[in-house]
């Protein structure tokens, strides 16, 4: 059993067994016998179906819909337009936060992207609310679209990400490359992606009076609560909303969006709960996006292989209507050494949906850039791409000149590289082939996610019966929040898993605060933590302040929690239960409460990133340019580790994504339109089994001091860094063409010469 | 073909008495002709563990068995299966005892947010039947249309080995 | 999707008659037509359902080695039938190639026959396309032509027919059997699909009220079994449709070429058998560079519908690497990833 502290700061410490052991997934056998209930499994006593019409022009205005047709049709109830719906409380254009997007609830006519919500028919059956959807036939006035980057004005956004500059500076880039012995300008390109989690967004909502009872998946319960009622003009504590599993989020589920608000208005307008879940197609629209980008890198290097400068300059684009730009210039902030980096912005606007946090904002899309270009570079300087990245290894954050918190990224390319057989990699493109004449080609890239934190609020009560309850309304996208954080629960308490119940999922719940960033195990884990903290010093003192209890005058020396029971910490043979100590004092129950948030000295004094290096080995049939990945190994730190098999899934699920974003995804844009014309499953393309390779996660060990006092960073997102960019460079050395346009399309490789 | 753009007369796609197996038992019920299984399944008799994840055909969450062979609830008509044997994910369980693949998902942690969860076992259970003891390689052809999002497919491959290994 | 009225005939006289009648669609496997009524795509006012129909789902062998398919055999019987992936390999290949284990249990002969192009446009009810609406124009033309049409297409529509398993079918001269109001006829596979011309809304040579009956390869199809391949270049490894596809079979007296068969899929608006290149091969020897050769006659006509150039390069290519694994000899048993560039080993039990 282990017995690690988890605590650095109280007198008193509890010892947990949990933390670190691979538990099986808490709600899996829900899961595996199709018991588990999403959003839209909830079918209310006299509900209705919800079906959006939406919009198939990206700019104008609706002129005409046959609303009298959709009534008329069997079983449809009511049409919800802008001349008839429920009023609001707020304008849904208004924004008075970074994370407040403006919302298209049929405010007006006007149409600012594809797919955009225009209308919502109410009906009896989901058939009757479906055909009546159709029989709307709207008519518009279509005004051109703005779909691509030289169409739009270019400007400089005051802001990027959440609030990150759109400059940011060290040393003297122009210098850096004057005085370069090579130079590499190189354009990337990123294509619009959508999340599409498996789970279609969808809400079943049920007014009581001016109570609101809804079912939808969220990953930030508190933001939607609060979201909902500013917009409905009701506190937020009328608003309860239920989201205990969430078929897969990525960010899309991460502001509340405007078709879950259209069917919180159904439900209003018909007095009636209303079930609105959105077809697959109608998810390329309302629901964010990662935006595209253009990115320039200018780098250079010495004789030797140093890098001199880094210039990184990123194109992206937002909305028509609001703000969202991917900061695609991080990774360049904190990945390698150099003595001059600097990142710029420039964006324009298109008739698109407001762009979102999509799995490693920014992080994804800078860093199969900037590791196509460290690629390029060492290549230039006629060096290993392992050798030149520790060349160019950053023993500090490179732009803040902060030392790290933690930093295993060695081990991580020490342990990447054997597990892969790297070293007997030729430097030379083209070099390799399979038995059946294929090219292979081996790539590397490395990984980074910054290691952030929220603000969190948690409860616990430890009950007379010996067994606890831990509460917040921590959110489970399939990362397994359920499981790890019922873990820590579990230890905060000094309690097996069994004895203590977790609850979770609910607004009902303390706010856990966003399952976002790869923060949420360390935000909703330190609140627990702390609620656990609090419950077992009240314990303590209880006990401590009774004469007739063994653990009397512990004092200063403080006591230990382990299993059910505390000790003396300076002379454990004198222990007692805690039910004893709660039966004696005729409490009922013990309540405690914790909270977390960043620390900003710490903030301040150190640079908190998870590291990981990926190595990845492609097949590329050289005449027909179809390629597959056959290999690919990771191998990442990310501080303390909750349950080890859990975090492997995570890595494995971001390597597959950075798979995608190399050779998969992309929104596949009319030029004229404006419109996405893959707006399915069926031709926007993820990976399916048959392209997945063999896979490998190594865990690697890492301690952190410093980014909470648990030790933990996130791994929800790092996976995709690296990953995407090592599979464009195996690509590289397996044809030796660079595909700078991503995903890489076997057209891409269909060169002209014939061989 | 100029897209009739009003509504029949309700005398078309009319409710017929359609009897079939469900999950083991005799089912009746008045069912439309333009109702779809899956449709059918969740919003008709609340068997929610068929998932819609695509607007048809794509990615395979609506999975069931009918006659026992994997087919998709959403390209199916709910008349269609008058006289034949429907399963669902809901029907693998025997007793409240997991089947054996719906053990190996859960404990090999096949399954993360769960949503493809259903149609991925059925399309397994659906292989199993015909062939007990598959290679990897025929695993992964009979779920190519099984999307997930989440796993990258590594354990849910893990998942069906073990399960037909512990059936040898 | 809309409301219809729905029939099930017993017999396929009756079935002629009930679809006889304007509006009305036969529904067999439903896989296309269901996905297409629920996108508003097609609005039929009458299913006819076939499936009920005793007899048409058998696969009969012929006195001359042939086969009768009957057109309600399901894909996935077809492609599991021993004897028939034995003497047709490359047309097993294909099948295991297209859709999902799913859709191939639900989808049947005859409608993989009539499965619509998967153009973007014409599966987008707010494009204009002539198939759908004729006149209205065809917005696939200056758009997203990346998987559009290089053979046959026309300024009114360059979209494909997406089918794998047509490939090999119209390659082995498979004959159509059809009947209809007029009563029975046949029509070889080659002249059942039509390219786009000016009436891209015609698909294929039926008759209002006219259905497939079986699907029948001659018996010549299967001297061609131990050199008959079926090649798919696509942009997932599996579970996508073609970019370029390609079925080439030989016959060999030693390294001499008796005869060849090529046909193309996804590159016109029907599978696109290629006689010119096989009158090149017959009598050739069977090496690379007469393969070159047979590629370069089978695209000589081919032209790009946009941006998609690339393929008619890339369907050379194919079609050369096709003859290449026919020529290497058909695999024992069907391949793990069938018909990918990838396959390899033998699949066990497909």
């Amino acid at each position: 059993m282990s017995e690690t502290p988890l605590t650095q700061a109280s007198a008193h410490l509890r010892h947990g067994a949990n933390i670190g052991q691979s538990l099986t997934r808490h709600e899996g056998a829900l899961k595996v016998t199709g018991q588990a209930r999403y959003a839209a499994d909830h079918h209310p006593a006299g509900m209705l179906h919800a079906v959006l019409a939406v919009s198939s022009i990206a700019r104008g205005r609706v002129i005409a819909l046959d609303v009298a047709a959709a009534k008329a049709h069997p079983g449809v109830v009511d049409v919800m337009t802008p001349a008839h719906k429920p009023p609001l409380a707020q304008d849904p254009d208004e924004k008075t936060h970074p994370f407040m997007f403006r919302l298209d609830v049929l405010q007006n006519d006007r149409v600012r992207y594809p797919n955009q919500p225009i209308a919502v028919v109410i009906a009896e059956t989901l058939e009757a609310a479906t055909e009546g959807a159709v029989l709307l036939a709207p008519r518009y006035e279509t005004e051109p679209a703005r779909t691509d980057f030289p169409a739009g004005a270019h400007f400089t956004p005051a802001l990027v990400g959440v609030a990150d500059p759109a400059e940011a500076h060290h040393g003297d880039v122009e210098a850096g490359l004057a005085g370069a012995a090579r130079r590499l300008e190189a354009i990337y390109e990123t294509p619009a992606q959508y999340h599409n989690p498996m789970e279609p967004h969808g809400i079943v909502a049920a007014w009581e009076g001016d109570t609101l009872f809804i079912d939808t998946p969220s990953q930030g319960l508190a933001m939607a609560q609060a979201r909902i009622a500013g917009l409905f003009g009701i506190p937020p504590a009328a608003v309860h909303i239920r989201s205990p599993y969430i078929g897969g989020g990525f960010g899309s589920k991460g502001v509340f969006s405007g078709p879950q608000v259209l069917g919180i208005m159904a439900a209003r307008l018909v007095g009636r709960p209303v079930k609105l879940v959105l077809r697959r197609g109608q998810m390329f629209g309302p629901v964010g996006h990662r935006a595209p980008t253009r990115q320039s890198f200018r780098l250079g290097a010495d004789n030797a292989g140093a890098l001199t400068a880094i210039g990184h300059h990123t194109v992206t684009a937002s909305s028509q209507h609001d703000d969202f730009f991917e900061p695609a210039g991080g990774v360049s902030h904190t990945l390698y050494a150099s003595p001059a980096i600097a990142t710029t912005y420039e964006a324009v606007r298109l008739d698109t949906g407001t762009p979102l946090f999509m799995r490693a904002p920014g992080k994804a899309a800078g860093s199969i850039a900037l590791e196509s270009a460290i690629d390029e570079m060492a290549h230039a300087c006629a060096m290993d791409p392992l050798a030149f990245r520790l060349k160019n290894y950053a023993e500090v954050e490179p732009m803040s000149g902060k030392p790290f918190s933690s930093k295993a990224l060695r081990a991580c390319y020490a342990q990447g590289a054997e597990r892969f057989g790297w070293a007997k990699r030729p430097l030379a493109p083209r070099q390799m082939r399979d038995a059946a004449g294929m090219l292979v080609g081996w790539g590397m890239g490395t990984a980074t996610f910054p290691a952030l934190m929220f603000q969190a609020q948690a409860r616990a009560v430890l009950r007379a019966d010996g067994t606890g309850v831990v509460e917040t309304g921590a959110q489970d996208m399939g990362q397994g929040a359920w499981t790890a954080l019922g873990q820590i629960a579990a230890d905060s308490l000094a309690l097996d898993p069994d004895r203590v119940e977790f609850r979770a999922g609910s607004s009902d719940l303390p706010d856990a605060g966003i399952a976002g960033g790869s923060a949420h195990t360390a935000t909703a884990g330190m609140a627990i933590h702390g609620a656990g903290a609090d419950v077992i010093a009240r314990l303590a003192e209880l006990a401590m302040g009774d004469e007739r209890s063994p653990l009397h005058g512990a004092g200063n020396a403080g006591v230990i929690a382990r299993a059910g029971r505390l000790f003396r910490r300076d002379d454990e043979s004198r222990s007692e239960s805690y039910v004893a100590i709660l039966a004696r004092a005729g409490i009922p129950a013990i309540e405690g409460h914790g909270k977390s948030a960043t620390d900003p000295a710490a903030q301040a004094a150190y640079a908190m990133h998870a590291h990981g290096a990926v190595f990845a080995e492609v097949t590329v049939d050289p005449d027909l340019g179809q390629l597959r990945v056959t290999r690919l190994v990771g191998a990442f730190a990310a501080g303390r580790i909750i349950n080890p098999r859990m975090v492997q899934s995570q890595y494995y699920g971001g390597m597959v994504w950075g798979l995608s974003f190399a050779l998969h995804e992309q929104a596949v844009i009319d030029p004229r339109s404006g419109r996405p014309m893959n707006a399915n499953l069926g031709e926007y393309h993820v990976p399916v089994n048959a392209d997945l390779p063999s896979i490998e996660a190594i865990l690697v060990e890492e301690h952190d001091a410093h980014v909470n006092a648990l030790g933990i960073k996130g791994v929800g997102e790092i996976g995709i860094t690296g990953t995407a960019g090592a599979i464009a460079n195996a690509v590289w050395h397996a044809t030796g063409m660079r595909a700078r346009r991503f995903p890489i399309t076997l057209d891409k490789l269909i060169g002209p010469q014939d061989n | 073909m100029q897209p009739d753009r009003h509504a029949p007369p309700s005398s078309l796609s009319r409710a017929r008495t359609r009897a079939f197996r469900l999950n083991g038992r005799a089912h009746a019920a008045l069912v439309a002709d333009h109702v779809l299984l899956l449709d059918y399944l969740r919003e008709g008799l609340g068997l929610t563990g068929t998932k819609r994840g695509c607007d048809g055909g794509e990615c395979g969450a609506c999975t069931v068995l009918i006659d026992g062979r994997p087919r998709l609830a959403c390209l199916t008509r709910a008349g269609e299966c008058a006289g034949h044997q429907v399963e669902t994910i809901e029907g693998l369980a025997d007793g409240g005892r997991m089947s054996p693949l719906q053990r190996a998902f859960h404990e090999r942690l096949g399954t993360q947010c769960g949503y493809c969860t259903p149609g991925m076992i059925m399309a397994a259970e659906g292989l199993l039947r015909r062939n007990p003891d598959p290679d990897e390689a025929a695993i992964r052809a009979a779920l190519a249309g099984n999307i997930c999002r989440c796993t990258g497919y590594v354990k849910i491959i893990e998942a069906v080995q073990s399960a037909a290994g512990s059936a040898r | 999707m809309n409301r219809f009225d729905y029939a099930r005939p017993a017999t396929i006289a009756e079935a002629v008659a009930l679809a006889a009648e304007p509006g009305a669609t036969y529904l067999a496997g439903g896989t296309n037509l269901l996905d297409l009524m629920k996108g508003d795509l097609v609005r039929p006012a009458r299913l006819v359902d076939v499936t009920h129909i005793p007899g048409l789902d058998a696969i009969e062998p012929l006195a001359d080695g042939g086969v009768r398919i009957g057109a309600l055999v399901r894909n996935a019987d077809l492609a599991h039938d021993a004897d028939f992936a034995r003497r047709f390999p490359a047309i097993a290949e294909a099948l295991l190639a297209g859709a999902s284990a799913q859709l191939r249990n639900a989808a049947t002969a005859g409608g993989n026959l009539l499965q619509r192009t998967r153009c973007a446009y014409f599966y987008d009810a707010a494009s204009a396309c002539n198939k759908r609406t004729p006149g209205a124009g065809c917005d696939a033309r200056g758009g997203e032509t990346r998987m559009q049409a290089v053979l046959g297409w026309s300024e009114h529509c360059i979209a494909t027919h997406p089918s794998d398993f047509c490939v090999p079918l119209v390659a082995f001269d498979a004959i159509v059997e059809i009947e209809g109001p007029k009563g029975r006829r046949e029509c070889p596979l080659e002249h059942f699909h039509r390219l786009p011309g000016d009436t891209p809304e015609r698909e294929s040579d039926l008759a209002p009220g006219e259905m497939i009956t079986a699907v029948r390869l001659p018996g010549a199809a299967a001297q061609f079994a131990g050199h008959a391949r079926y090649l798919k270049v696509r942009d997932r490894t599996s579970y996508a449709f073609a970019i370029v596809s390609a079925a080439a079979a030989l016959r060999l007296d030693g390294e001499t070429i008796v005869e060849a068969r090529l046909a193309l899929g996804s590159v016109a608006a029907k599978p696109w058998r290629a006689h010119a290149a096989e009158a090149l091969l017959a009598g050739a020897q069977a090496n690379e560079a007469n393969f070159r050769r047979a590629a370069e006659a089978a695209l000589a006509e081919a032209r790009p519908a946009g941006a998609n150039g690339y393929k008619i390069e890339l369907a050379r290519r194919v079609v050369r690497r096709a003859f290449i694994l026919a020529h290497a000899g058909t695999p024992a048993r069907i391949q793990a990833l069938p018909a990918s560039p990838f396959a390899t080993g033998a699949l066990r039990h497909v």
